[in-house]
């Protein structure tokens, strides 16, 4: 577009595409190489994390496990770049090692509340007026214990364990991607494309199982990716208060619980495990925007 | 062109409409404290094993058979199914929570005790983020392309730090390090820092990006445009115009807000040892203190409702298009 | 007579963002009294001149001028603070649409009482009352109660007249009115370009931009053609109208359907290639034959309908609408907004039941028939919108879109229709090679061609056609239109034609529909109704419409 100077109006109809400004957007070469670094990068964090959680050895050859009590607590240094923990364990391998536990655990309650959303957006998208204000009202029920609040009520009652993280998790995240499924199909369902279609003279079937199912799930993408990091956070949350994966084994939330108690004397244990977390959800975050305006281009 | 724009008049306040908005709240509040109830009630019973050991902390936690004859005496387990319901709905009606059976005292007065600490914590924490926030708003869209990608990377990361480590690392550096605040919450100002701190943070990162949108349409507006052509400064436009744009969805997201400071709250309470709702519902949810979790869960689904309907009142009157109800 | 010195003296503007240059060397004068229409299309950088006018033409723009003189003061080098004092005082800038140009969430009042209080005339009280006043001023009844209203809560119209009290309300010297009536329905728009020359006789210089050439030409006393950000033609109105020098100025007179008999070209390239082989050549009837013994296409009978808007009064969108459609013929219908017109082609698509009447198709009924057994049927009747894009399945190439509508749904992958693909889009004009692309790629024009060619594909014999030029600029609509003529002629169609734009209706339609309110207030043959309007409202609209764009404006247009 020839005139958009950020001060000018973004509703002007006469800043419409047209044709002869299409070309002119290509100009900055170097700021649209720029403008794709965020997403690379992301990628190459979530990469890495996934690698690691296919291959950890490959990554980190120490023992995860393998106790040096004479060890315990190096602060991060040349034998442990990342430092040890408690039972001289490093952290670094422990981290690399934990990808694989807390990865499967946030992709497993993506899933679940993905699922869980699926149902209940398209319930109240297509099961007309009785059926929406009925999902409408058990959503209003799960927002009205948002967060760790609806998790631990399922705990609570469910008892802990890694299974009920994931559920929880996924319960959790469901009544935001279900409302947001909803509303796709139900613009979707009054859309003109939706009209033409008809004109066309296609069947309400077909026009559900070609033109609107197919676009209403595209923006699934965008939320399974952001919905991983987000479940990697709730799940990490969880484990950090006890209520996750149990001790040993090298989860990342679990690690962070451990590193609690040192936390004056070995910062290290707190700090890397949740500076991991905290770069795939940033990066999950990055990944699904760019997938985002992608699909809104 | 082509659709008809009647433009429809203000809706004014009236005694009728205001009755009918409170009725409604009223009503859909009750609905959810009901869902809660019963999905808690019947959720109980789902697990396999006795109810009444589940209600005494589960299977670990070797309740003697004199409590589960009470716990079965209290909530009637002996009795069919209907009955229990709705004996337990009416006891909640008639605001009887029970009893607590890890603390030994009724939930009302526990929670009464829990709900004042916590709700300070809250509010200071939307208080801070919302400033914070509006900050944030203001300077990424005053400083150039750089500003925004500096306050669109901020609000990333702040998306992405959980309670728990954003706590960590603050104890880290003000407290082992600087020794500035203490790392165990107390009422006193300074006890208070950090953990308002760990819970604005994150949120000023969510409502600053919200606000950030809409400001930067604010600005670009033509009515701001029209403003700068009658001679308004950058200022005056800020001020008079975009900020509050940027405030009618922040407004709007308070009551979630709200939900995602008591659920943070959780963990925050805990890290910095501080009394409070957060910090109990997770006791309760480790001894499985039935009584107690609903207790809470009731609350919170009960502060949800009434914060929602407050920032509806808000956002009204923010927003002169949408009326007084 | 000493010459007045100018309101508005521009030399050598050239306005860049970054490596775009979006303006170059653009020069013009404005006199006190005197009004300067700039007319271009979107994307012809009037838009931007206007506003480095007042120093605002946005972040990121680097504006240069060999002179830029605001009533004899040099504007080059104002500082920010010396701008404001400028703005709104010495310069009035009006835009386009009210409801956005004034902020939605401040009273009327307000945004009018900003003007005169950045200048710090006067104290609060007084500023109350001269808003009111301003508001008299601008034709607006009971402003005592309009001041304390929003902008959401007026008309357009009113709307736009506060805005434009917003902008005189400190009596400028030069008015910049950037496209002022262009989102108003005809009538209102008439009589706030009323307003708008009133002003300028009142001793304002105005720059009056616009991308309609002849909706300027009763206002201006010279116009300027801007075109890829230059002046490519300036002149006395009567001279660049009357005797357009450039080629762009003749194809924009040219393509202007105001004055242009019915099939007559607006556009200087061909609408379509040859004629594709395969497709039957049908000859159009002859214009007037009588339609006696005649089956119509399209036949509506006391059509009516209501939508519910509150539970106690629900809104009567159509109210017994009949007519006819025959073979081969277009009918226009034309109505402001909300006059029911869009209303009235939902229920013949058969996409909306009426509540009374009926619709026949081919003299068989239409209306209140299963959907499952129109379906069939459906093939006869296409249609094109406003915007086409919103039409298309956003997931489909251009060829997937046509496969689909080729093989009735059967399939989406192009190849497997590739001949027949080929030949729709050449019918449009279109590239084959577009098949491959995805309709976001493409232009406004392209993309309504591309509907026109899926409308086409199952060989329907009536064509609705809602606003299908509404949202293109005035050469591109002239392309379309062309081609819709061409087409009509070449396979015999039938067109439901909606517009709220009666030049448009005229030069389209061999009978035509006005529209008000939900009712047909007047029918009949188009040039009968045009020339010889029996209802009031018809009149009016006829006023109100721009007229025959002036001397020479209906001779030898296209001609390059």
């Amino acid at each position: 577009m020839t005139m958009t100077g950020p001060a000018l109006p973004a509703g002007d109809p006469l800043l419409a595409p047209h044709p002869g400004n299409v070309r002119r957007r290509r100009a900055g070469g170097v700021r649209r190489l720029a403008s794709h670094i965020p997403w690379l990068a992301a990628g190459a964090v979530l990469l890495f994390f996934v690698l690691a959680a296919a291959a950890p050895g490959l990554l980190a050859p120490l023992d995860p496990l393998a106790i040096n009590p004479a060890a315990a607590f190096s602060p991060p240094g040349p034998g442990h770049f990342l430092g040890t923990d408690e039972s001289g364990r490093d952290i670094y391998s422990r981290i690399i090692h934990g990808a694989r536990p807390s990865l499967l655990i946030g992709a497993a309650a993506t899933a679940v509340g993905l699922a869980l959303a699926l149902v209940l957006g398209t319930m109240a998208g297509f099961g007309g007026k009785r059926l929406d204000s009925g999902v409408g009202r058990i959503l209003e029920v799960l927002f009205a214990l948002p967060g760790l609040l609806l998790a631990l009520v399922f705990i609570a009652l469910a008892g802990p364990g890694v299974g009920t993280t994931v559920i929880a998790v996924g319960l959790t995240s469901a009544p935001g991607y279900a409302r947001i499924i909803r509303g796709q199909i139900i613009a979707l369902r009054n859309s003109p494309m939706v009209e033409a279609a008809t004109v066309l003279g296609r069947s309400r079937s077909h026009i559900l199982a070609i033109h609107i199912l197919p676009n209403a799930l595209a923006p699934i993408a965008v939320l399974a990716t952001l919905g991983l990091g987000q479940a990697i956070l709730w799940a990490a949350s969880l484990s950090f208060l006890g209520l996750g994966a149990p001790p040993p084994a090298p989860e990342w939330g679990t690690m962070l619980s451990a590193g609690r108690t040192y936390l004056s004397l070995a910062w290290w244990m707190t700090f890397f495990p949740g500076l991991t977390i905290v770069l795939v959800a940033a990066a999950a975050t990055v990944l699904s925007r760019s997938l985002k305006f992608r699909g809104t281009r | 062109m082509s659709t008809p724009t009647a433009t429809p008049p203000r809706r004014r306040a009236g005694p009728g409409r205001s009755l009918k908005w409170l009725l409604g709240r009223l009503g859909g509040g009750i609905f959810v404290l009901w869902a809660v109830a019963t999905a808690i009630f019947f959720g109980i019973r789902m697990i396999p094993g006795d109810p009444a050991e589940a209600i005494m902390g589960g299977p670990g936690s070797q309740a003697s058979a004199e409590a589960l004859a009470a716990a079965r005496a209290e909530y009637g387990l002996d009795q069919p199914l209907f009955v229990q319901y709705f004996g337990q709905l009416w006891r909640l009606a008639t605001g009887d929570l029970g009893t607590s059976y890890s603390l030994k005292s009724p939930v009302a007065e526990v929670l009464g005790e829990l709900i004042p600490p916590t709700l300070l914590l809250a509010g200071l924490a939307l208080l801070l983020a919302w400033a914070m926030a509006l900050a944030l708003a203001v300077l990424s869209t005053r400083s150039g392309p750089w500003g925004s990608a500096i306050g669109s990377g901020l609000e990333i990361v702040s998306a992405a730090v959980p309670h728990f480590w954003l706590a960590s690392v603050l104890i880290m550096v003000f407290s082992t390090s600087l020794g500035w605040f203490p790392p165990v919450s107390t009422n006193a100002p300074a006890g208070l820092v950090l953990p308002v701190a760990t819970l604005a943070l994150p949120l000023a990162g969510f409502l600053g990006q919200v606000m950030r949108d809409s400001m930067e349409g604010a600005q670009r507006s033509p009515y701001a445009l029209s403003a700068r052509a009658r001679g308004e400064s950058e200022t005056g436009v800020l001020l008079r115009h975009s900020l509050r744009h940027a405030a009618l969805p922040g407004i709007a997201l308070s009551g979630w807000a709200l939900g995602s400071l008591l659920s943070g709250a959780v963990v925050v309470e805990t890290i910095f040892a501080r009394p409070g709702l957060g910090r109990s519902l997770l006791q309760a949810v480790t001894a499985r203190d039935i009584p107690l979790v609903t207790g809470v869960a009731l609350f919170s689904a009960a502060a949800y409702v009434v914060v929602m309907a407050l920032s509806d009142l808000a956002e009204r009157v923010a927003d002169p298009r949408i009326g007084t109800p | 007579m000493n010459a007045p010195v100018p309101v508005l003296r521009v030399s050598d503007l050239n306005v860049s963002f970054g490596a775009d240059s979006v303006v170059r060397g653009v020069s013009f004068t404005i006199n006190p009294g005197e009004c300067l229409a700039l007319v271009g299309e979107s994307g012809s950088g009037k838009s931007v001149t206007a506003r480095s006018l007042i120093g605002l033409a946005g972040r990121g723009s680097q504006v240069q001028a060999g002179a830029l003189e605001l009533a004899g003061r040099d504007a080059r080098r104002l500082s920010q603070r010396s701008w404001r004092g400028i703005r709104g005082k010495q310069v009035g800038l009006i835009l386009q649409d009210a409801l956005t140009s004034l902020d939605p969430l401040r009273t009327v009042g307000k945004e009018i009482d900003d003007s005169l209080r950045l200048h710090s005339s006067g104290s609060s009280a007084q500023r109350a009352a001269r808003v009111i006043e301003l508001l008299e001023s601008v034709g607006l009844d009971d402003p005592v109660h309009r001041a304390a209203q929003l902008p959401g809560e007026l008309s357009g119209g009113m709307r736009q007249r506060a805005l434009i009290a917003s902008a005189i309300a400190l009596d400028p010297a030069l008015i910049i009115a950037d496209e002022p009536t262009t989102a108003l329905d005809a009538t209102i728009a008439a009589s706030v370009m009323e307003l708008l020359g009133g002003l300028r006789r009142s001793g304002s210089g105005m720059l009056l931009i616009s991308h309609d050439l002849a909706a300027v030409a009763r206002v201006a006393d010279s116009i300027a053609v801007m075109q890829h950000g230059q002046l490519v033609e300036h002149g006395p109105r009567d001279q660049v109208l009357g005797d357009p020098q450039h080629s762009y100025t003749r194809a924009l007179l040219a393509a202007d359907p105001a004055g242009k008999p019915r099939f007559a070209r607006l556009s200087p390239v061909p609408a379509s290639a040859e004629v594709p082989p395969g497709l039957p050549a049908v000859s159009r009837p002859p214009a007037g034959a009588p339609a006696a013994g005649v089956q119509p296409a399209l036949r509506a009978r006391g059509l009516a309908k209501s939508f519910p808007v509150s539970r106690s009064a629900p809104f009567q969108a159509v109210r017994q609408v009949d007519f006819k459609l025959l073979p081969g013929r277009t009918l226009g219908i034309v109505g402001e907004s909300g006059s029911g017109k869009t209303t009235t082609a939902r229920m013949a698509l058969g996409l909306l039941a009426p509540d009374a009447g009926s619709v026949e198709l081919f003299g068989e009924p239409w209306s209140g028939v299963p959907e499952s057994a129109r379906r069939s049927r459906r093939r006869a009747l296409g249609a094109i919108y406003q915007d086409p894009a919103s039409s298309f399945d956003p997931r489909l190439s251009a060829g997937s879109l046509l496969a689909d509508a080729v093989s009735f749904g059967a399939t989406r992958n192009p190849r497997s229709h590739t001949a027949k693909i080929a030949q729709l889009l050449q019918l449009v004009g279109l590239d084959p090679e577009v098949a491959g692309r995805n309709p976001a790629t493409l232009s406004g024009g392209q993309r309504q061609r591309l509907a026109i060619a899926r409308a086409l594909a199952p060989e329907p014999r009536v064509l609705v056609c809602d606003e299908p030029v509404s949202a293109l600029d005035v050469s591109i609509q002239a392309q379309v239109l062309d081609l819709l003529d061409d087409l009509q002629q070449r396979l015999g169609l039938s067109y439901l034609f909606i517009s709220h734009d009666l030049s448009v209706i005229r030069h389209m339609s061999d009978d035509v529909l006005v529209m008000r309110a939900g009712e047909v207030v007047e029918s009949g043959a188009t040039e009968t109704v045009f020339t010889d309007p029996q209802h009031h409202y018809t009149r009016a609209l006829l006023a109100a419409a721009r007229v025959s764009a002036g001397p020479g404006a209906s001779g030898p247009g296209g001609s390059r």
